[in-house]
C-alpha cells in the first residue's frame, strides 16, 4: 500500500466496510515484471474484482495485493491527491490512482507503470530519483544566505505575487507530464513540464536573485526550453492542472531574449 | 555487510528531518537522510492549513506574542506540556517563519484595506492599516486567542516541504531513499547508527553514526480510521521501543481531528473552521454553541471532536449507508475565498466525494490525526536513556503538546525542532561525548539479528496472516481507544492486542520473490506496530482521569493531583509487555500553573502545590516589571536555546487609533 512497499488494508477497510457491492465486477490488467526477480517476465495479468461503492483505484489494489497477490508493488503514500506519489497509466493516460475513482471506468482496467521512470517493480517506478537528479541540474532553489536574519521584520512581498509563486508551485512531482510527453520519453536528460515549470517559479520569486542569463544557462539548451515542442501532452494530463502551456511559452520568449544579449 | 558511515544519520526525510540534516550539515558534520518516500512525499506535504507564530501583523494579530503563544499551548496540551520547552517553541516560532520566508516559502501576506472575513457565522469587514501591507498575514485556528496561524493557501505543509527539501539538495546532503531502518545499533548506554533495508532491493546494510536522529513521524496507522499518510506506521519509535533502554512517552495522547471526510477519513483543514465554517447536525443545525458558548467550532481539537462524537451518539447525526456523519458547511466563505484559501479542499471533495463545496456540505467525522507522544527526549531532543540518540518532530514527545496539540503547532514544531536539534545535533558531535569507536562486533550482532528475524520471516509457513492480524489490531484500537475510552474497553483491547502479538509469531508468508516484497515489509512492522499500539491502550487504562484528547467516561475530570505526570513506556527485551513508569511535572516549576483551559470541562481536580504556585507568580507578575527578569524569576530557559537563536524577535507595530 506504501511506496515503501507495506501493505496495510485499513485505508482500504475505512472506505469500504459493510456496504455491499456495485453488482460490477472490475476485470484489472496489471503490468507484471519483479526485476530483481530472475524468473520474472514483464507481462500483464487480469485479477478479478467486485467493485464496492466510492472503490478507488488505491483501494481496488490494495484490495489484490490482500487477496490474490501479496506481492504485488506499487505506490501510495497520501491516498488523498497531495503527495504524487501513485502516477501510473491508467488506461493508457497518465493519471494518479488514488483519486480514480473505478466507477468512472469501464471495467475492464489497464494498469502499467509510467515510462521514463527507472521500473522498481510492477507499477512502482523510481520518480524520486529522477526528480532529484532534475532539482540538482536546474538548482530548483532559491540560493540561501547562511546567516539570513531571521530576528528582524520580514520584506514585505505583494500579496498577489505570493499567490502567483503558490500557483505554480502547487507541482506535486508526480512525473505525469514526463510520461505524457514525446520529448522526455526519446531525451533522458529533458527537463520536462515539471523542470521547467520550476524554473518559471522560481523566476518569479523576488527572493531568488538569479537573472535571465543565469537561466539561460541552466535551460538554454535541448534539455530545455528548446527541447519543448509544444505540444501539450503535460498540462493536459497535469493533476493539478498547472498552467504549463502559459509558463512554457513565456519562458521560452524569455529564453530567446536571454540567448540572444547572450551571443550578442 | 556493507556499512556507511557519517557524522549524523537522520532517520525520515520529512520536514523536521530535513531541518535537523540542514542545521547539522551547516556546522560542518557529514549527514545522511534515510526516507522511506521520496522526501517530498512525506506526509509533512498532507499539514494545510498552516503554521503557528506570533508575529501579530494582521489587525487580528495585533497585541500577540511569545506570551499569549505560550499560553494558548499550555492550555492546549491540558497542562501536560513541558513549560520551559514550550518557552522554547514559541521564541523560535517566528524565526522559523522568517527563515522560511528566506528559502522561498510563498506566505500569505497582508493586504492593505478592507477584506471581507466571516466570523462566528457572521460577514464582518477587517481594516488592515497600509504599513502591514506585504508582511506574512495568518489566519484563525482553534484554541487560540489571536489569528496567528502563518499559511500558504490550503497548501502549507507542501509548500515548506518543498522549499526546505529544495534547500538540502542545495547543501548537497544525500537522501538514501526507499530505505527503512530496521534496527539501532546501540550498547544499552549510547547508540552507534541503524541497521538498514533497502525496500527496492531487499539488500540489508549498517549505517553507522556519531549521532543518529529519529524524525519518522507519527503511528496514525495503528488505527483504522486516521487522516495519516500509509506510512505513518510509527517504526522510528517502535524501533526505539526495541532497544529496550530508550523510553516513549505519552503513548496514550493521541488526537482525533475533528473534520476527516467521511468515510474516507482524508483531513480537511482546520482552517475551514478558522476561516468561518460552521459544523451542522443531520437536521442541519449548528451545534456546537449549544456545548461551547464562547469558542463553538474554535475550541481546541480534542473538545471539538468529542462534541461531535457525542452529538452523534446522541442521535443527531447523518445517516448513510456507510453509518453516521456530521457536517462541514464552507458554503458561507463564498467561491472567491475557496478557490484561492481552501482549494486543496475543494480538490479533495471534487475527487473523492463528488461534490462542489462551494455549494454543497461535507460529510466529516473525526478521524485519528496525530501522535502528541514518541520517543522521550530532553529539551535539545536527546534521549534521557540513549545518548547519541536524537528525536524531533510528531515521533518525538519533546513535549510542547502535552495531551492535546493546537491545530498550527506541528509545522511549527517540525521546524523549529530541526533548527535546535539540529545545532544540539552538531554540539554534541563536537563534544567529547560525540566522539565514539564504533565496535565491529557489536554491528555485526545487530546486523545478523536482523538478517536472522527477516530470513526467518521468509521462511515462515505458520497459519496467520499479518494483513489480517494488522486489521484486527486497527479495529481495536478505533473501537476501545478512540475518543471515549473506559476501563472495560481498555482492558479488552490490552488483551486484544497482546494475543495478536503473540499470534504474530505463527505468520506465513505467501510471498516469497526477492526484492521489494511488500508481504514481508509488513510483516516484520507488524509485531512493532502492535507494541506500539499496547504502549497506548496500556498507558490509558493506567491512566484514570480525563487529560486532553485522553478521555476516560469513567474518569470524567482531569485529576491534577494524581495524574499530572508523564507517562514513560519502555519495553524490556524478551518482555510481553510494556513496563510503564511516570515522571512528575513540578507546579512549582510552572510559569501557568493549572487552572481552567477556557473551554472544555471546567471541572478538576487541583493539584496540592496550585494556590502556592499561583501565589508565588502573582508577586513575581507584581515584583518584576522588567519582561526578561519577570522570565527569569518565573521559569528560565533562555539558557536551553542555541545561542544563534537567543535574539528577541521584532514585530509589527501596529498604527494607533486614527493614525490609520
Ligand atoms: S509541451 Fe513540451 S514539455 Fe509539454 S509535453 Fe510537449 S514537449 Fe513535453
Ligand atoms: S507539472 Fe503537473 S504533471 Fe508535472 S509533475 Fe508537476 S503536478 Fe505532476
Ligand atoms: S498517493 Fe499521494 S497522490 Fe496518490
Amino acid at each position: 500500500m506504501s511506496e515503501d512497499g507495506a501493505g496495510v488494508p485499513s485505508a482500504v477497510a475505512a472506505g469500504s466496510q459493510d456496504q455491499g457491492g456495485t453488482g460490477r465486477t472490475l476485470y484489472l490488467e496489471i503490468f507484471r515484471y519483479n526485476p530483481a526477480d530472475p524468473d520474472s517476465e514483464p507481462q500483464f495479468r487480469t485479477y478479478p474484482l467486485e467493485e464496492t461503492p466510492g472503490m478507488t483505484l488505491f483501494i481496488a489494489l490494495n484490495l489484490i495485493r490482500e487477496e490474490q497477490e501479496p506481492g504485488l508493488q506499487f505506490d501510495f503514500v497520501c491516498r488523498a491527491g497531495i503527495c504524487g506519489s501513485c502516477g501510473m497509466l491508467i488506461n493508457g493516460r497518465p493519471g494518479l490512482a488514488c483519486r480514480t475513482l473505478t466507477a468512472s471506468m469501464e471495467p475492464r482496467i489497464r494498469l502499467a507503470p509510467l515510462p521514463v521512470f527507472e521500473l522498481i517493480g510492477d507499477l512502482s517506478v523510481n520518480t524520486g530519483k529522477w526528480m532529484r537528479g532534475m532539482s540538482e541540474r536546474l538548482q530548483t532553489w532559491v540560493p540561501a544566505t547562511v546567516d539570513a536574519d531571521i530576528d528582524s521584520i520580514e520584506a514585505p512581498m505583494e500579496p498577489e505575487l505570493a499567490e502567483q509563486i503558490y500557483e505554480l508551485e502547487r507541482c506535486i512531482e508526480c512525473g505525469c507530464c514526463i510520461a505524457g510527453c514525446g520529448t522526455a520519453i526519446m531525451h533522458e536528460r529533458f527537463a520536462g513540464a515539471v523542470g521547467l515549470n520550476k524554473v518559471a517559479r522560481f523566476r518569479l520569486d523576488p527572493r531568488d536573485t538569479r537573472s535571465d542569463g543565469n537561466y539561460y544557462e541552466l535551460i538554454g539548451d535541448d534539455d530545455g526550453i528548446f527541447g519543448c515542442m509544444s505540444l501539450m501532452g503535460c498540462q493536459d494530463v497535469c493533476p493539478k492542472s498547472l498552467p504549463l502551456q502559459t509558463q512554457l511559452a513565456y519562458l521560452r520568449r524569455k529564453m530567446l531574449r536571454a540567448g540572444l544579449i547572450a551571443t550578442g | 555487510m556493507k556499512v556507511l558511515h557519517s557524522d549524523v544519520l537522520v532517520i525520515g526525510g520529512g520536514l523536521a528531518g530535513l531541518r535537523t540534516a540542514i542545521g547539522a550539515r551547516r556546522r560542518g558534520m557529514e549527514v545522511s537522510i534515510l526516507s522511506l518516500v521520496p522526501p517530498k512525499r512525506s506526509h509533512s506535504a498532507a499539514a494545510q492549513g498552516g503554521m503557528q507564530a506570533s508575529l501579530a501583523n494582521s489587525i487580528k494579530g495585533f497585541g500577540d506574542s511569545e506570551d499569549v503563544h505560550f499560553a494558548d499551548t499550555v492550555r492546549g496540551s491540558d497542562w501536560g506540556a513541558d513549560q520551559a520547552v514550550v518557552r522554547m517553541f514559541v521564541h523560535m516560532a517566528p524565526k522559523a517563519v522568517r527563515e522560511l520566508a528566506h528559502w522561498g516559502v510563498p506566505w500569505n501576506r497582508v493586504k492593505a484595506g478592507p477584506h471581507p472575513v466571516v466570523i462566528n457565522g457572521e460577514p464582518v469587514t477587517l481594516q488592515e492599516p497600509p504599513s502591514a501591507h506585504g508582511l506574512i498575514t495568518a489566519r484563525n485556528f482553534g484554541g487560540t486567542a489571536k489569528w496567528r496561524t502563518c499559511y500558504v493557501s490550503d497548501g502549507t505543509g507542501h509548500s515548506m516541504l518543498y522549499n526546505v527539501s529544495d534547500q538540502a539538495i542545495a547543501a548537497n546532503i544525500p537522501v538514501h531513499e526507499r530505505m527503512e531502518a530496521v534496527a539501532l545499533i546501540h550498547d544499552g548506554r549510547r547508540c552507534y547508527g541503524a541497521i538498514v533495508r533497502n525496500l527496492m532491493t531487499g539488500e540489508l546494510l549498517a549505517h553507522t553514526a556519531r549521532a543518529t536522529c529519529i524524525a519518522t513521524g507519527g503511528f496514525g496507522r495503528i488505527y483504522r480510521v486516521s487522516t495519516n499518510a500509509v506510512i505513518n506506521e510509527g517504526m522510528g519509535a517502535a524501533i526505539a521501543l526495541e532497544t529496550g533502554v530508550a523510553t516513549l512517552s505519552n503513548m496514550e495522547a493521541v488526537q482525533f481531528h475533528p473534520t476527516g471526510i467521511f468515510p474516507a477519513g482524508i483531513l480537511v483543514t482546520e482552517g475551514c473552521r478558522g476561516d468561518g465554517g460552521l459544523l451542522l447536525d443531520g437536521r442541519g443545525h449548528r451545534f456546537m454553541p449549544d456545548y461551547e458558548p464562547e469558542k463553538a467550532e474554535l475550541a481546541s481539537r480534542d473538545v471539538v471532536s468529542r462534541h461531535m462524537e457525542y452529538h452523534i451518539r446522541k442521535g443527531h447525526g447523518a445517516e448513510t449507508r456507510f453509518g453516521q456523519h456530521l457536517w462541514l458547511d464552507i458554503r458561507l466563505l463564498g467561491e472567491d475565498h475557496i478557490n484561492h484559501k481552501l482549494r486543496e479542499v475543494k480538490e479533495i471533495c471534487q475527487y473523492f466525494l463528488g461534490i462542489d463545496p462551494v455549494h454543497e456540505l461535507i460529510p466529516v467525522r473525526p478521524a485519528q490525526h496525530y501522535s502528541m507522544g514518541g520517543v522521550r527526549t530532553d529539551a535539545l531532543g536527546q534521549s534521557p536513556q540513549l545518548a547519541g540518540l536524537f528525536a524531533c518532530g510528531e515521533a518525538a514527545c519533546w513535549d510542547i503538546h502535552g495531551f492535546n496539540r493546537l491545530g498550527g503547532n506541528s509545522v511549527a514544531e517540525t521546524v523549529v525542532a530541526g533548527m535546535i536539534v539540529g545545532e544540539a545535533i552538531a554540539d554534541y558531535c563536537q563534544s567529547e561525548a560525540g566522539q565514539c569507536a564504533i565496535d565491529s562486533a557489536l554491528v555485526n550482532d545487530c546486523y545478523r539479528r536482523q538478517r536472522e528475524e527477516i530470513a526467518g520471516l521468509l521462511a515462515s509457513s505458520g497459519p496467520e496472516r499479518a494483513g489480517d492480524l494488522v486489521r484486527a489490531m486497527q479495529d481495536t484500537m478505533t473501537t476501545h481507544v478512540g475518543i471515549y475510552r473506559d476501563g472495560p474497553g481498555l482492558t479488552e483491547a490490552v488483551r486484544t492486542l497482546a494475543e495478536l502479538l503473540a499470534r504474530s509469531r505463527d505468520l506465513g508468508l505467501h510471498c516469497r520473490a526477492p526484492g521489494a516484497n511488500p508481504e514481508l515489509v509488513l510483516a516484520w512492522r507488524l509485531p512493532r506496530m502492535l507494541k506500539l499500539a499496547l504502549c497506548v491502550a496500556q498507558g490509558a487504562l493506567n491512566r484514570e482521569e480525563s487529560r486532553g484528547a485522553h478521555s476516560r467516561v469513567d474518569f470524567p475530570r482531569r485529576d491534577d493531583s494524581r495524574w499530572l505526570k508523564r507517562t514513560l513506556a519502555r519495553w524490556p527485551t524478551g518482555a510481553r509487555q510494556p513496563e510503564l513508569s511516570y515522571e512528575a511535572l513540578d507546579v512549582m516549576a510552572m510559569e501557568l500553573p493549572p487552572g481552567w483551559r477556557g473551554y472544555g470541562e471546567r471541572d478538576h481536580v487541583h493539584h496540592p502545590d496550585t494556590a502556592r504556585r499561583e501565589a508565588e507568580v502573582a508577586a513575581v507578575r507584581q515584583r518584576c516589571t522588567d519582561a526578561s527578569a519577570r522570565q527569569e524569576a518565573l521559569m528560565p530557559y533562555a539558557h536551553l536555546l542555541p545561542e544563534r537563536y537567543r535574539r528577541e524577535n521584532e514585530r509589527f507595530e501596529p498604527p494607533g487609533e486614527g493614525e490609520q
